[in-house]
Order: C-alpha cells, then sequence, then structure tokens
C-alpha cells in the first residue's frame, strides 16, 4: 500500500543527526547490545541469524534424507528410529526454528516500527525475551536430535509419542523445546499487535497501513488463539508420559484422537501463520517493482483476515482417516475449498497489479514472480487434499508432502529470499551482487522444483511418507528428487555467498535504493537507518 | 495414480481426473498471464507505470468464477465420500489389526480364521517376489464382493492403505474404524501401513489377494485346518 508522508525532509535530516549526533545514538557495548538488546533492528538481526543456522541445519537433514532415499535398500541412515527423529528434527526446526524467525521475530520486528513511524515495539524489553528462549529450544531439539528419542513425526501423535512407544528423556526434552518456543512466539505476538494498533505514527489509519503490517497483525492473532492450544496438547502428553495420566492413552480411558484434534488446531492456523507474513512481502515487492500500488487493498486486507479466520475451523482436514463421522468430513471438506476463495483473490490482485505496470525483473521481484506461480501449484494441490474422498488414496503418501514443500519451501521460502533481497540493503547498508543474486534465483527454482515436482507421481502412485526405504516400483523419481536436492543444497552455498559478498560490499546504499515504486516509510530512513529512529514522530497524509 | 481394481478407485480416479484438469487449467493460465504481464508491461516496454488499483467487475469476476468452480468440484465430491465411507450391505467382514509391525486378519464370518502377515525378508524373497510389499501369509478375499473392513490396533496408530483399491483408514488404539472395499479382479494388490509407527513403519506392507468364490471356500477350509494344526501340541515324536 502506499503511503504519501510528508515526512522524507525530517527523515533526512533526522537521519543526517542521527549518525553523529546529541548522544542519542550512543550504540551500548558488545554484550548489552546483543544480549540485553532493546532495539527491534538489532532484534530482528538476532533472528534473521537464527532462522539462517536453522534452516541449515533442517536443510543438513533433508539432504540426509535425500541421500537415504536416492536409492531402495540404501544405508546411509540404517536404523528406523533414527530415521523417524531425523524427519521429525527436520520439520520442527524448518517451522519453528527457520520459517517462523524469519518471516515474525526477523523481517516483523525489523519493518513493523519503520513500517508505521514507530521509534521501537511497545514492550522492548519483552521483544528481547521473546528472541532469547529460542536458542535454548533449539538446544533442546538438538538433545532429542542426537539421542535418536523423538520419533514420531513433527505430529507428536500418541501413543508412538507416548512414554510406553518413546521411552527417555528426548521426547521430553523436544516436548519442552517446543513450550519455550511457544511462549516466544506468544509474547512476540502480543508485542505486535500492542504496537501495531497503538503506535502508529498519526495519519495512518488501519486502512492506510502497508499490507506487510496487515498480515502480521493478522498473523500475530493466529498465534495469540492457536500456541495455547498447543500448549495444551504437549502438557497433556507430557503429564501422559511422566505422570500417569491417560489424556491420550485408551487403557486408561483417554483417546490417541483428541490429541489429532488439539495439535490441529493449532496445526492448520500454524500453516497460515507461515504463509501470511510472506503474502505481505510479496505484496510489497510486486507493488515496488511494477511502480503501482497494490491492485485492490481492501481486497487483499480482507482476503488475509478471511484466511486467517476461515484457518481456524478447518483442522480436522487432517484427520479424515482417523475414524471421524462422514457427515464431519464433508462439512471440514466443504469448508477448507472455501479457503481457495481468498487466496485466489490474492493471487489475481498481484497480477492486476504488474498488469499496467513498468516491471524491472530485479532479484527480489524473481522470487516473488517465482512465489506467484510455484504458490499457485501448491494452493492447486490442496483443492485436491481437500476432497476427503481423493484423500482416502493419497493421505500421508507423497503428494502431501508435495503439497506443503510446494507453499512452504516454494512459498514461504522464496517470499523470505524476496524480503532478504528487498531489504538487505536498507538493513545493512551494504547491497548485494545483483548477478550472484540471479544465479542464487534461478539454482534455487531448477533445484526445488526438480526435487518436489516429481513427488506428486510417488504419492499418486502410493508411496507412503516418513519411509526410509521403499519397494522397487519408487526408485525413479526418487532419483530424481534426490538430485534436485542437490542442486537445492549448492543454491544455499551460494546464498551465503552473496552474504559474504553484500556484507563485505564497500558501495554505500541510499535511503531509497529501489526507486518511485518503493513508498513505504522505511525508505524515508537512511540505510542502514540510525540505532533509534523516528526520535521525532512522522506525520503522514 | 495406481491403476484401480476396484469401484471405490475407480470413483477415486474420476473425481481426480476431473480435479486434475481444472488446476491444470488454472495453473497454466496463471502463468501465461505471468508470462504476458513480464514481457508485455516490461519497463522498456511500458515506462509509465498506471496507476490503476480497482476494477469492481474483474474483483466480483475473480471472487465469483472460482466459487463456482468449486461447486463442479464439490457435487461429485460429496457423493464420493458417502459412497467410500462404509457400504450398507457387506457380504463379509474383516477385522484389521495393526501391530508393531505386521497386520492381523481376523475374519469373524468364516470362523474366526485368524492369520498373521508379516513382510518377506530380502533374504528370503523367492523369485517374482516384490521387496519390501510381498508378505508370508496375504489377506485373502473373495473377487466382486463388498468386504466390510473394521480396523483397530493393539499399540500405535498405524494406517491400513491399498491404493490400487482406493482403500484407507487409520488403525487406532481403542477405537474400531469401518469401512468398505471391492476387489473387481482376481489378482494381488499391495498397499503399505501409512501412519508412522516406529522403528520398522516402513516394512509392514499389505498383501490383498482377491481369487473367485469357490477358491476363496477352499482356502477358508484350508487356513482353518493348518491352524488348528498348529494348534495341537506337539507330541514329542523324533
Amino acid at each position: 500500500m502506499a503511503t504519501t508522508s510528508d515526512t522524507r525532509g525530517h527523515g533526512h535530516d533526522h537521519a543526517a543527526h542521527g549518525h553523529d549526533d546529541h548522544g542519542h545514538d550512543r550504540k551500548p557495548g558488545f554484550v548489552a547490545r546483543w544480549f540485553f538488546s532493546t532495539n527491534h533492528k538489532d532484534i530482528g538481526t538476532l533472528y534473521l541469524i537464527f532462522a539462517v543456522v536453522g534452516g541449515l541445519l533442517g536443510g543438513i537433514l533433508s539432504e540426509i534424507m535425500r541421500a537415504q532415499l536416492q536409492f531402495p535398500n540404501n544405508h546411509v541412515v540404517t536404523e528406523g528410529q533414527e530415521w523417524n527423529t531425523i524427519i521429525t528434527s527436520h520439520g520442527l526446526l524448518m517451522i519453528f526454528f527457520s520459517v517462523m524467525p524469519a518471516l515474525i521475530g526477523g523481517f516483523g520486528n525489523w519493518f513493523i516500527p519503520l513500517m508505521i513511524g514507530a521509534p521501537d515495539m511497545a514492550f522492548p524489553r519483552l521483544n528481547n525475551i521473546s528472541f532469547w528462549l529460542l536458542p535454548p529450544a533449539f538446544l533442546l531439539i538438538c538433545i532429542g536430535l542426537v539421542m535418536g528419542e523423538s520419533g514420531s513425526g513433527w505430529t507428536l501423535y500418541p501413543p508412538l509419542s507416548n512414554s510406553t512407544y518413546e521411552s527417555g528423556m528426548g521426547m521430553d526434552c523436544t516436548l519442552f523445546a517446543l513450550h519455550l518456543a511457544g511462549i516466544s512466539s506468544l509474547l512476540g505476538s502480543m508485542n505486535f499487535i500492542v504496537t501495531i494498533f497503538n503506535m502508529r505514527a498519526p495519519g495512518m489509519t488501519l486502512h492506510k497501513m502497508p499490507l506487510f503490517i496487515w498480515s502480521e497483525l493478522v498473523t500475530a492473532f493466529l498465534l495469540v488463539l492457536a500456541v495455547p492450544v498447543l500448549a495444551g496438547a504437549i502438557t497433556m502428553l507430557i503429564c501422559d508420559r511422566n505422570f500417569g495420566t491417560a489424556f491420550f492413552d485408551p487403557t486408561g480411558g483417554g483417546d490417541p484422537v483428541l490429541f489429532q484434534h488439539l495439535f490441529w488446531f493449532f496445526g492448520h492456523p500454524e500453516v497460515y501463520i507461515m504463509i501470511l507474513p510472506g503474502f505481505g512481502i510479496i505484496s510489497h515487492v510486486i507493488s515496488t517493482f511494477s511502480k503501482k500500488p497494490i491492485f485492490g487493498y481492501l481486497g487483499m486486507v480482507y482476503a488475509m483476515v478471511g484466511i486467517g479466520v476461515v484457518g481456524f475451523v478447518v483442522w480436522a482436514h487432517h484427520m479424515y482417516l482417523s475414524g471421524i463421522d462422514v457427515d464431519t468430513r464433508a462439512y471440514f471438506m466443504m469448508a477448507t475449498l472455501v479457503i481457495a476463495v481468498p487466496t485466489g483473490i490474492k493471487i489475481f490482485s498481484w497480477i492486476a497489479t504488474m498488469w499496467g505496470g513498468s516491471i524491472e525483473l530485479k532479484t527480489p521481484m524473481l522470487w516473488a514472480i517465482g512465489f506467484l506461480f510455484l504458490f499457485t501449484i501448491g494452493g492447486v494441490t490442496g483443492v485436491v487434499l481437500a476432497n476427503a474422498g481423493i484423500d482416502e488414496a493419497v493421505h500421508n503418501t507423497y503428494y502431501v508432502i508435495a503439497h506443503f514443500h510446494y507453499v512452504l519451501s516454494l512459498g514461504a521460502v522464496f517470499s523470505i529470499f524476496a524480503g532478504f533481497y528487498y531489504w538487505i540493503g536498507k538493513m545493512s547498508g551494504r547491497q548485494y551482487p545483483e548477478f550472484w543474486g540471479k544465479v542464487h534465483f534461478w539454482m534455487t527454482f531448477i533445484g526445488v522444483n526438480l526435487t518436489f515436482f516429481p513427488q506428486h507421481f510417488l504419492g499418486l502412485s502410493g508411496m507412503p511418507r516418513r519411509y526410509p526405504d521403499y519397494p522397487a516400483a519408487f526408485a525413479g523419481w526418487n532419483y530424481v528428487s534426490s538430485i534436485g536436492s542437490y542442486i537445492s543444497g549448492c543454491a544455499f552455498l551460494v546464498f551465503l555467498y552473496v552474504c559474504f559478498r553484500t556484507f563485505t560490499s564497500k558501495v554505500p546504499v541510499a535511503d531509497n535504493y529501489w526507486g518511485e515504486g518503493a513508498t513505504t516509510l522505511e525508505w524515508t530512513q537512511t540505510s542502514p537507518p540510525a540505532f533509534h529512529t523516528y526520535l521525532e514522530m512522522p506525520r503522514i497524509s | 495414480m495406481q491403476h484401480s481394481y476396484g469401484p471405490i478407485k475407480d470413483r477415486v480416479i474420476s473425481l481426480h481426473t476431473l480435479v486434475l484438469v481444472i488446476i491444470t487449467v488454472i495453473t497454466v493460465f496463471v502463468g501465461a498471464l505471468l508470462i504476458w504481464v513480464m514481457v508485455r508491461y516490461n519497463a522498456k516496454r511500458n515506462p509509465i507505470p498506471s496507476q490503476t488499483s480497482h476494477n469492481t467487475v474483474l474483483e466480483i469476476a475473480w471472487t465469483v468464477i472460482p466459487v463456482l468452480i468449486l461447486v463442479v468440484i464439490a457435487i461429485p465430491s460429496f457423493r464420493l465420500i458417502y459412497y467410500q465411507d462404509r457400504t450398507p450391505d457387506p457380504d463379509m467382514t474383516i477385522k484389521v489389526v495393526a501391530h508393531q509391525w505386521y497386520w492381523e486378519y481376523a475374519y469373524p464370518d468364516q470362523g474366526n480364521v485368524d492369520i498373521e502377515s508379516r513382510y518377506v525378508h530380502d533374504e528370503d524373497l523367492k523369485p517374482g517376489q516384490l521387496r519390501l510389499l510381498d508378505v508370508d501369509n496375504q489377506m485373502v478375499i473373495p473377487v466382486g464382493k463388498k468386504i466390510r473392513i473394521l480396523t483397530s490396533s493393539t499399540d500405535v496408530i498405524h494406517s491400513f492403505f491399498i491404493p490400487a483399491l482406493g482403500v484407507q483408514r487409520y488403525a487406532i488404539p481403542g477405537r474400531t474404524i469401518e469401512t468398505w472395499l471391492q476387489a473387481d479382479q482376481i489378482g494381488t494388490f499391495y498397499g503399505e501401513c501409512n501412519q508412522i509407527c516406529g522403528q520398522d513403519h516402513s516394512r509392514m506392507p499389505i498383501a490383498v489377494r482377491a481369487i473367485s468364490d469357490a477358491d476363496f471356500k477352499a482356502w477358508v477350509e484350508q487356513t482353518k485346518k493348518s491352524a488348528s494344526a498348529a494348534q495341537l501340541p506337539k507330541i514329542a515324536s523324533r
């Protein structure tokens, strides 16, 4: 959303003051600055670095998985329990320690105050706690991984995750890690909601707010409502495991399906939590590089709100085969199909934004256009899966894996890279090398499509997920998929090289290095912004 | 999808084909729009961007048309789930009980014949047997008959999945789930456990052999005999 403001002059003046200034901008010492931070930009940076580390470990696990699956009867991972632990950790790391920290903690913290004209978050010190809860959680996940005791899948279904079948401390470490990560998300979300509602610069009404802010606002509400349900479910699981309760144990009068309801009541909104901020970033990138305002701003806002609200009443489409009643399945099927409508509105609005624009295909725009096409593919396979009748033949197969990796690895991750290339100059004051950015994009595009598209075929022909070994009939596409994963892995190394070249670049970067298309408030600040921005409140016309 | 050998999978394939055609058209349409937009509205070819950000007709169209498409999908889809759920007049019942890490098939209508089905280890595979799919004792059914399936489990959650017959249901301890299947051709149809269940999740396949009614009755008799023979105390005669 283009926000006109008369603060450009003020912003420039202030930035000029900011650097050498009257003691306002004195940065704290290293430990105070990075361990006891109360600065949204530094905390955002911590989250982004953390997300790269989480993504690296999650990615290494996925390369191990694909190496094992390259051939049937392979011996990279020989033990079933070891395999189950690796796939569980891969899922948990990517979701809670890579995608969410990047989109919400990273870009959210960096740009919410900058875009609304606020000097920082409403609760700067709470912000720091939100971040620092994550490294211990990460450590606990690693303990579970190394002990080989978290072999239930990221979905943690009992009885397999119960103490009879997964005895030992590793699973409890994993569950506690999720508690810590959950608290981190809750505190962060509350901070975001209060900040967005209360600290917008005068003149920035809700209907003038940039779409990225809207996306983070809806995401924060989803987190506040969904995470406590996960916390309840895993607390009950911890009690079953350690304190003799029987919430999910039929021999004690409990029901494994109860866990599924609780988990997916969180789990489905969780996937929208992972993609909504990405939608926000894509809106900004497409608008900037088409030099046009986003088409249908209000439609986009209400589509995001609609996706968030409807996302809460579709959870049992993950449970079509768990013995729920056929009429219940019919309802959840209908509700799930409905979500396709607001999502489609967004895709068409993004294309309409580009229509008539003056498009420059710089690296962030390549990621955004890639997102549009690949998220569409992922979305339509979701429509296939929504049909419970078809789901009976593809549930828990590689078709599901293909679907969610298209919307996540090729959706959320593409939006993260779009945000990185769009904003890294602003955040660091150094610009990325355009050629290598494009190499990174194309290598990733080819790699991830080669990895995940064949998995649709594997799923349709019946290959189950979470299998370390498979009958010979599935060998062909598995081989192709593994080759694709090696290409994607190399593409990540190219990304690390891009980071190296960016951070060692000596060329200074302008306040607004993207030109007329970049119309939100962060482009009125220097690159990088002053340690404390908006010491004088901007006014929006 | 795997070729269908039964009425349920026939309908699944038919619905899937309908949905696949629709989503392919949508995806190609979106892709074509993107290519067009990148070519026609490139900065070099269109240096002055328009500032249009509304078009009510378009916004209504791209809301209503997807709804109509979804209705077209939903109608056969609802019919399918009610068809698949259970059959009102099954010819017989099989209780499928999942264990870590093998299947147990009980035939209450055939005098409680009970067999355990485990995968054939690599070193025991005979020529023509499929690795990780063939089992020692198959689930034998009569061809062309409606078989009610009741799934359950004695330990963790598993999933009974036979793609060629279009059937899948979880096997959950403490719960019995009903569905049905039917094979319309004589043959062997494979499936695999499809819900993570521990160490040997990938090593508990399912093999369903559909044979003629007469052969099925003979199989039942023979299995009962060998089962009762197995239960006789072994008299030391060696």
